[in-house]
């Protein structure tokens, strides 16, 4: 027994969680008598047939291990589907690992959702009570803090209605109220932040982040957003296909992770079939020089080929940039400044250099089109999804660390004067 | 919910119930209960009322039509057919009600099962005590039938009330804490179970007497632990019949047994409650 390294809160050892393919079809809920008594029958079947189960097994999980030092706040990055779910629930103790261990040191609160449990005909005070108890906080508890989450929430003057009359903003301005107001040793969180309007979410990242501070609360943060990341978590760890891929300081861990996620191609443009328009003239392939943004400066080359015998002059070329949630942030398109290009046939290259790419970091999805004239008289190819490039959390003005951006959309390039 | 000792998740291997748990969470199972009354009453007109109408209703139309129109007769002549109906459904209202809370508790409670840890107990036992308050009402009908048919408490019945209620929450619990992990798997449950409490009303004597069954077969109606609980009532307090206590022990013993096994199925089931709902 090594008892002397034990500063550790949270020790995870050889964690696995596997689930059978059938059970991932029964978590639908959709089970019946009927199923079941098919697959009673096939399972002797299988049996003389020699056919494994094994194959049916998916590791959501597999041999995880980790050690959190208290007071440390850890980052779970990683691709949809890549264990951290499982993980953050195993934890809370929802569900249960099919193999390993893990020790909590403390008490421990989750937060997978904000509103756990509210219900539409109750009360904003009474579902504080609820709510709240099913965090884990005592009556007394609840009690003693329930003007704080009241004035956090700014609902106070539909204490008395029932949640169902709520706007979507005051719900869940209300649920994370109270959810800001645990106090546990260990808090799991999952992408909470995500919901909200701008202004909530920026005061909830606030409050998120004196969460943390407190040196003596360890919190576990899984979010998609590196930048929430990268502004409350110290340490984090990367997952992939239920394994942990790389764990250590937090700018290391999303570099890398960030560096990975933009090799992660689809099928190349020139492949696609998901597009529309008449192909004769088509995007074979966009490469951005600099995957990842960090100096502010993008470029894109195009390649077009034009199959037929036409140069078409005084064509369109435009290129529209979403952000994750489907934003459409801006456009690139050779109209709007005045540059006249045109597709000559066989291969045609055109390159766009941006100076200042005034983009918050994340993750940006590129549209392109391609028509033979302004009013898209013809539509050659229009590709959606054509590509992806991610903007790095960078320190814009100098000033020793990324700014905090948490639902802005993008940086100005401003001076200040006095 | 004070300092904790190291929590050790690990697979469960054993079946235990962790009381020291159920202790600390025990703020919690009443919330579950004190919401779902509210729930219940809100946007209803008359609210609680209900509880004390139903009963009520039920009474008078069995009266009027298995007394009045079958001719089905109480257990005794000077033994109205209304009072003696209503005891019977007084416990299988709340042996039927609790039962249907309990079964789909989980399931009604999917949301919060696959988001937060809380023994999983707490919604099925929760029912079937929330189903008591309606009991208390329907007991308040009771009330005003013994006065109005002159039927004073007797200290035997007084007596033997609690235990009756404790039997009926035994049963119910068992049954419930069996068919609400059934139910987490299989939504079949939530379509057989009417149909089975509908049967189960006859296969109970609540509109006929035990004594109207051949006297060689009545144990096989004491199978059903109601039977035991509504004929030690009626015995007890209206004397239509006394009561058989050997045949009353089956039916507790099976009671206790339904509380044992469904409780035994339910911890063998629940780690794989958040998996599969």
């Amino acid at each position: 027994m090594k008892k002397t390294e034990s500063n550790a809160i949270i020790e995870i050892k050889g964690l696995s969680k596997a689930y059978t393919i059938g059970h991932q079809s029964q978590a639908i809920g959709t089970a019946t008598f009927r199923d079941s008594l098919i697959s009673g029958l096939k399972k002797p079947l299988e049996f003389f047939t020699g056919e494994k189960l094994e194959k049916e097994k998916f590791w959501a999980l597999k041999d995880v291990s980790l050690e959190i030092q208290r007071g440390d706040t850890i980052g779970l990055i990683g691709r949809n589907g890549s264990g951290k779910s499982t993980l953050l629930k195993i934890l809370s103790r929802i569900v249960e690992p099919t193999a390993g261990e893990a020790s909590l040191h403390g008490r421990t609160a989750s937060l997978l959702e904000v509103g756990t449990g509210f219900h539409p005909e109750l009360s904003g005070r009474e579902n504080i009570f609820f709510n709240g108890a099913i965090l884990g906080m005592s009556r007394k508890e609840i009690s003693e803090k329930f003007d704080d989450i009241v004035e956090f929430s700014g609902v106070e003057k539909f204490l008395d209605t029932p949640v169902k009359f709520y706007s979507s903003g005051m719900y869940v301005r209300l649920a994370f109220a109270i959810a800001a107001h645990l106090d546990p040793e260990i808090l799991i969180v999952d992408e909470v932040l995500a919901v909200g309007d701008a202004e909530f979410q920026r005061k909830s990242l606030g409050k998120m982040r004196d969460v943390t501070q407190d040196s003596s609360r360890t919190v576990i943060f899984v979010s998609h957003s590196m930048e929430s990341i990268q502004s409350i978590c110290n340490k984090c760890a990367w997952l992939q296909d239920g394994k942990i891929l790389k764990f250590g300081d937090t700018k290391d861990v999303v570099e890398a992770y960030m560096e990975h996620q933009s090799g992660v191609g689809s099928e190349p443009i020139a492949k696609r079939t998901n597009r529309r328009g008449t192909g004769e003239v088509k995007v074979t392939d966009i490469t951005i020089k600099n995957q990842i943004i960090k100096n502010r400066k993008i470029i894109l080359d195009v390649e077009v080929q034009n199959k037929t015998k036409t140069t078409y002059s005084d064509a369109k070329l435009a290129i529209d940039l979403y952000d994750v949630s489907g934003n459409h942030i801006s456009s690139i398109l050779n109209y709007l400044n005045g540059t006249a290009i045109e597709y000559k046939p066989g291969k045609n290259t055109i390159s766009i250099e941006v100076d200042h790419v005034n983009l918050v970091p994340g993750s940006y999805t590129l549209n392109v089109f391609l028509g033979s004239d302004m009013y898209n008289t013809t539509i050659f190819d229009w590709v959606e999804g054509a590509t992806v490039f991610l903007v790095a959390p960078y320190d814009v003005y100098g000033v020793g660390v990324p700014p905090n951006t948490s639902g802005r959309f993008m940086y100005l390039d401003y001076h200040i004067k006095q | 919910m004070g300092m904790h000792q190291a929590v050790i998740i690990r697979p469960k291997k054993r079946l235990t119930i962790d009381w020291k748990e159920l202790k600390e969470y025990r703020e919690l199972f009443f919330y579950f209960a004190w919401r779902d009354v509210k729930v219940r009453y809100k946007q209803t007109a008359i609210g609680a009322a209900w509880a004390i109408l139903q009963p009520f209703i039920q009474m008078v139309v069995f009266t009027l039509f298995f007394n009045k129109v079958a001719g089905i007769q109480s257990g005794a002549k000077e033994v109205p057919y209304a009072i003696f109906s209503f005891l019977g459904l007084l416990f299988w209202n709340y042996f039927s009600q609790a039962l249907q809370r309990s079964a789909s508790s989980l399931v009604d409670n999917q949301a919060v099962v696959t988001k937060v840890y809380f023994p999983r107990i707490i919604p099925p036992i929760s029912s079937t005590v929330v189903s008591l308050i309606d009991f208390g009402f329907a007991t308040l009908v009771f009330a005003g039938l013994m006065i109005y048919f002159k039927f004073p408490p007797t200290s035997l019945g007084l007596l033997l009330l609690l235990p009756a209620i404790f039997i009926t929450f035994l049963a119910a619990s068992g049954a419930g804490l069996f068919l609400s992990a059934l139910n987490v798997k299989y939504r079949d449950v939530k379509q057989v179970l009417p149909f089975l409490i509908q049967t189960g009303l006859f296969l109970t004597p609540v509109i006929y007497p035990v004594a109207s069954i051949p006297e060689s077969f009545q144990w096989l109606l004491y199978l059903n632990p109601m039977t035991g609980v509504i004929n030690v009532m009626r015995a007890s307090f209206l004397g239509d019949s006394v009561i058989n206590w050997s045949l009353t022990s089956l039916s507790a013993g099976i009671a206790v047994m339904m509380f044992v096994l469904g409780l035994y199925y339910f911890k063998g089931r629940e780690k794989e409650f958040a998996d599969i709902i």
